[in-house]
């Protein structure tokens, strides 16, 4: 159809170069809107572009379709430069119905291109986003460069003759969005031609029907006048390698299962389900030929409790969840701290308290990780700050969690673990190996004269041997009462209990020897640090660069090793006027480095289920640079 | 060297840990333990591969008192733990100890997944339908009306049925015994522990301490002739001290009757142990002493199913037979990616 209408001259036409854009895809949640961002990433990663994405869930997943609670979005920012975040204000928005124009029209910014489905703001729609009037029809969107069209009646004419019902014919309108989109940002149509092969391949007429519209779309910005400007992003200069695009909650299960496999583990996971963390359960349950086992328990408690179970057998144990489900694993943790044996304990934090908002993002979580358990229960804590960050944290975790016999709490957050980013891919032989060794009944010095085995005797690390049923020589029993150490016989003797207490914190603090020291993004001293903790990096680094780009004395901080902090992290914090601890909580961080530091940090403190834009943290640091 | 190619030989005493045993004096949990290092030299399992797991309670201090493998773990968890243990180990035996206020209150929910499962563990519930360890408060197993220290005007809490609760949740191995039947209590054990899948076992167990006597009816030598119906496969339901009463059924209903006076052996209920369907085991464990009659000791079901652990490492093997043996690198380079160089 597209092909016979002639395409725009040649002087109409204007091709741009820009170092980056940002496009958000919105619509209902059944428009297939996530699968048009993850389509436009990957293309955009294939060009070469550094590329971070955000994908915003509805807050219902079966919210009334057309209303705004049922509104779901996905926005891609890509570059020629190395980029940290998902980007603060959108340049082209694609709105599909008025609800999505409505909650999400404000990131667009001014002058920003504008396209939506003429064909949805019908009287209901309209009604249903709380529009009185029409806004393609008023003035309230001339501000901005808005291209109406009529998505609906064109996918219909383009996929004429296909034998398709309406219904079906309309479920392709995602993909005359994106072809326009790819069309305005110069992207090739292979990629998603050949994803559609794949994904559609079983119905022939439903890819043809794919096809012909993800064209028609592309054929459709060639064509009209009105959209007269192409863009170009070239490609970014990344470290030379492979790479792939990669979600957060998929980078930590190829993280497990990439530690299991270099300390000759079976992977064991005991999950419920729970958003947002899910999808490694998904991930992990498709790898049964790496030997990864996946338990899908009957609560929470029973997850965290196999987990044990798992890790007592001698295997690679681990548990993930979100809040709510880490504060029922809270008595099983407590446990896993007294019988001293190795696992992981993963939480993508969400929106909180209770059930607060499950696919928001909040970093609300981190006195729950520190603290959430009764009696005085100390536990390592680490956070990725980016989703190819969540790969190599999860071994970290595992590394740590068996040359020191304890679990490591892991945290990520909504943001980064749905979020993606180009990630090179290591060789095997780049990642770390992580040595286990089980004693067996030969090593004598761990038995008593009476050849009793002394299952609490402590090694350099003041571990205690992972001895595993099944081993002769080596029974033992484990249990929460609290035990005497060397024999790990119970052990009811006060001195005991207060030498046991001193020596689990004392092992956890060890751990600041085994980890690398701090880096600083930028001079050792001066006017401003930026102390980040896990997913807020990406926006503190662009910040910061910024302001160094203009000259300013900030530095940035990004703290993964939160329980214990790096050594140098003391001296590093004293060299700065002001001390900015950007966090999505009321301050949790900040009463830790007070508390640890004496220290009078500043926060900048949000609690909307929202990352940090980076205007935000860039005018908080202009503040404190006037001071 | 000479290659050892069989067990040694082990006798009850080498399954005693180093640790002293604390129940009070008299409690039934002595006779259980002292059962179960009868049986398990007899088992021909290696001692090592032995594992006890236990929760909170009396009961659950079982684990320290066995030179085998343990875990004391949490309240109401015990069955938890040992799934993800089994699952990861099916070459370990595993038993689960859990009490009446572990298995049944605050644990309930992993008891009755555990058992669905058919997780092949060996769940010993001793139930003295008291709280020993906090010192005597009701639990879901005391009757309506018992007076405790957190009950002054009695229990108004229903009662459950443990095995009415396990043959509810599909359990292919239920049976009943008690602490002090001490040859029938072995032999049950050693049936539970030759099971492939979840076996429940209900032990009658005496809390001499906060609720003696609450099994006397079953136990005393007047009385457990009558009280008690000892099930055997196969055979009609017979009790009474002079084996002269049966159980028939009477349409859905279970009823005692006399035998002679123009009622034969014939005219009984028949146990079938092996029955597909569990309505009959369902039907025994609704009998009680108090509607007047005998409560049924033994096995009342054990059936075969397939087990969780051992369907959970079949699909590894059978993902490695369809996809090959996992290749990270490959993994790694799957779907859409680009180079640069
Ligand atoms: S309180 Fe009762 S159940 Fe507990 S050890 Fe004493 S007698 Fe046994």
């Amino acid at each position: 159809m597209a092909s016979t209408i002639p395409k725009k001259s040649d002087s109409a036409l204007r091709r741009t170069v820009v170092d980056e854009a940002t496009v958000r895809f919105c619509g209902d949640s059944g428009d297939g809107m996530q699968l048009a961002g993850t389509q436009f990433t990957t293309t955009s990663a294939l060009v070469g572009n550094d590329v971070a994405t955000f994908p915003d869930f509805p807050a219902e997943i079966r919210a009334p379709r057309g209303t705004k609670a049922g509104v779901s979005g996905f926005q891609i920012h890509f570059s020629s430069k190395e980029i940290f975040t998902p980007g603060d204000t959108v340049d082209a928005l694609v709105a599909m119905n008025p609800a999505a124009l409505a909650t999400n029209l404000m990131d667009l910014r001014d002058g920003g291109i504008l396209i939506v489905n003429k064909d949805a703001f019908e009287k209901k729609g309209l009604a249903q986003a709380g529009y009185q009037t029409n806004p393609l029809e008023d003035e309230s969107l001339d501000s901005y460069r808005l291209h109406a069209i009529e998505m609906t009646k064109l996918t219909r004419l383009a996929v004429e003759g296909l034998g398709l019902s309406t219904k079906e014919a309309d479920r392709c309108r995602n993909f005359f969005a994106m072809g326009l989109v790819y069309w305005l940002y110069d992207r090739p149509l292979a990629p998603t031609l050949r994803f559609i092969e794949q994904k559609f391949g079983k119905r022939p007429d439903v890819a043809q029907a794919n096809t012909q519209v993800l064209k028609a779309g592309f054929h459709y910005g060639e064509t009209i006048e009105a959209i007269s400007t192409q863009y170009h992003v070239e490609p970014a200069k990344l470290e030379p390698g492979t790479y792939r695009n990669i979600m957060g909650n998929m980078a930590t299960a190829w993280g497990l299962m990439a530690a299991a496999h270099a300390s000759g583990k079976r992977l064991f996971l005991g999950a419920y389900p729970i958003t947002p963390a899910s999808d490694i359960l998904h991930e992990l349950a498709k790898h049964k030929n790496f030997d990864v086992l996946t338990f899908q328990a009957e609560d929470e408690i029973a997850a965290m409790t196999a987990t044990i179970g798992a890790a007592f057998s001698g295997v690679m144990a681990v548990t993930a969840s979100s809040g709510p489900g880490i504060a029922l694993k809270g008595e099983g943790l407590g446990l896993a701290v007294i019988i001293e044996l190795p696992m992981v304990i993963i939480n993508v934090q969400r929106g909180g308290p209770s059930t607060g908002l499950p696919t928001k993002t909040d970093q609300s979580d981190l006195y729950q990780a520190l603290f959430g358990r009764n009696g005085e229960c100390p536990m390592p804590v680490i956070a990725a700050q980016s989703p190819s960050d969540c790969f190599y944290i999860a071994q970290e975790a595992w590394r740590i969690a068996v040359r020191y016999m304890t679990p490591v709490f892991v945290l990520t957050d909504g943001y980064i673990a749905n979020g993606s980013e180009p990630w090179r891919i290591p060789n095997l032989d780049e990642l770390p190996a992580i040595p286990v060794q089980h004693p067996t009944a030969r090593d004598r010095h761990l038995h008593d004269e009476n050849g009793h085995f002394l299952s609490y005797t402590r090694d350099k690390h003041l571990a205690r041997p992972w001895a595993i049923p099944g081993t002769p020589g080596l029974m033992h029993r484990l249990g929460g009462l609290e035990k005497q150490d060397g024999s790990g016989n119970v052990s009811y003797d006060p001195q005991n209990h207060h030498h046991m207490i001193e020596t689990r914190a004392r092992k956890v603090a060890l751990i600041a020897n085994d980890i690398p020291a701090q880096k600083l993004d930028g001079p050792d001293k001066g006017q401003v640090l930026v102390l980040s903790w896990g997913g807020t990096f990406g926006a503190c680094a662009t910040a910061v660069h910024t302001l160094q780009a203009e000259g300013k004395s900030v530095s940035h901080c990004p703290l993964r090793y939160l329980n214990p902090f790096p050594k140098n992290l003391g001296e590093i914090l004293q060299q700065f006027d002001h001390v900015l601890i950007p966090e999505l909580n009321m301050g949790q961080l900040r009463t830790v480095i007070r508390g640890e530091y004496l220290l009078d940090a500043i926060g900048l403190n949000k609690m909307q289920g929202k990352p940090f834009s980076v205007g935000e943290i860039v005018s908080k640091i202009h503040e404190l640079l006037k001071v | 060297m000479s290659i050892e190619t069989t067990l040694p030989v082990l006798k009850p005493a080498d399954f005693a840990s180093n640790q002293d045993v604390r129940w009070c004096p008299g409690c039934g949990d002595y006779s259980i333990l002292a059962q179960m290092k009868k049986i398990l030299p007899t088992l021909g399992v290696p001692q090592e591969n032995i594992v006890f797991i236990s929760g909170i309670g009396c009961s659950s201090r079982f684990p320290y008192y066995m030179e085998t493998y343990g875990m004391h773990s949490i309240h109401g968890r015990a069955p938890a733990v040992a799934s993800g243990l089994k699952t990861c180990r099916p070459d370990l035996q595993v038993w689960v100890i859990t009490g009446d206020g572990d298995g049944l209150s605050i644990g309930g929910n992993h008891l009755m997944h555990t058992i669905r499962r058919n997780m092949d563990l060996n769940i010993i519930l001793f139930n003295n339908r008291i709280y020993g360890l906090t010192k005597g408060q009701y639990s879901p197993t005391s009757p309506l009306g018992k007076m405790t220290k957190s009950s002054p005007m009695g229990a108004i809490d229903n009662p459950l049925h443990p095995l009415s609760i396990a043959i509810g949740c599909e359990a292919t191995f239920v049976a009943r015994s008690i602490d002090t039947n001490i040859k029938h209590l072995a032999a049950v054990l050693k049936r539970a522990a030759e099971h492939q899948g979840t076996a429940f076992i209900e032990v009658y167990q005496n809390c001499n301490v906060f609720n003696d006597g609450a099994w006397n009816y079953a136990k005393d030598r007047e009385t457990k002739l009558e009280k008690t119906l000892s099930l055997e496969h196969g055979k009609p339901l017979i009790f009474g001290k002079d084996r002269d009463k049966g159980i028939r059924l009477n349409g859905m209903e279970p009823e005692v009757v006399e035998l002679g006076k123009g009622i034969s052996e014939d005219d009984l209920l028949f146990h079938d142990e092996k029955s597909p369907e569990p309505s009959l085991a369902y039907l025994l464990s609704r009998m009680r002493y108090e509607d007047g009659f005998p409560e049924p000791i033994g096995v009342y079901r054990c059936v075969d199913a397939p087990r969780y652990d051992d369907m959970a490492n079949q699909q590894l093997e059978q993902a490695v037979k369809e996809k090959g043996k996992g290749d990270l690198a490959a993994l790694f380079h799957s779907g859409e990616t680009w180079t640069v160089g």
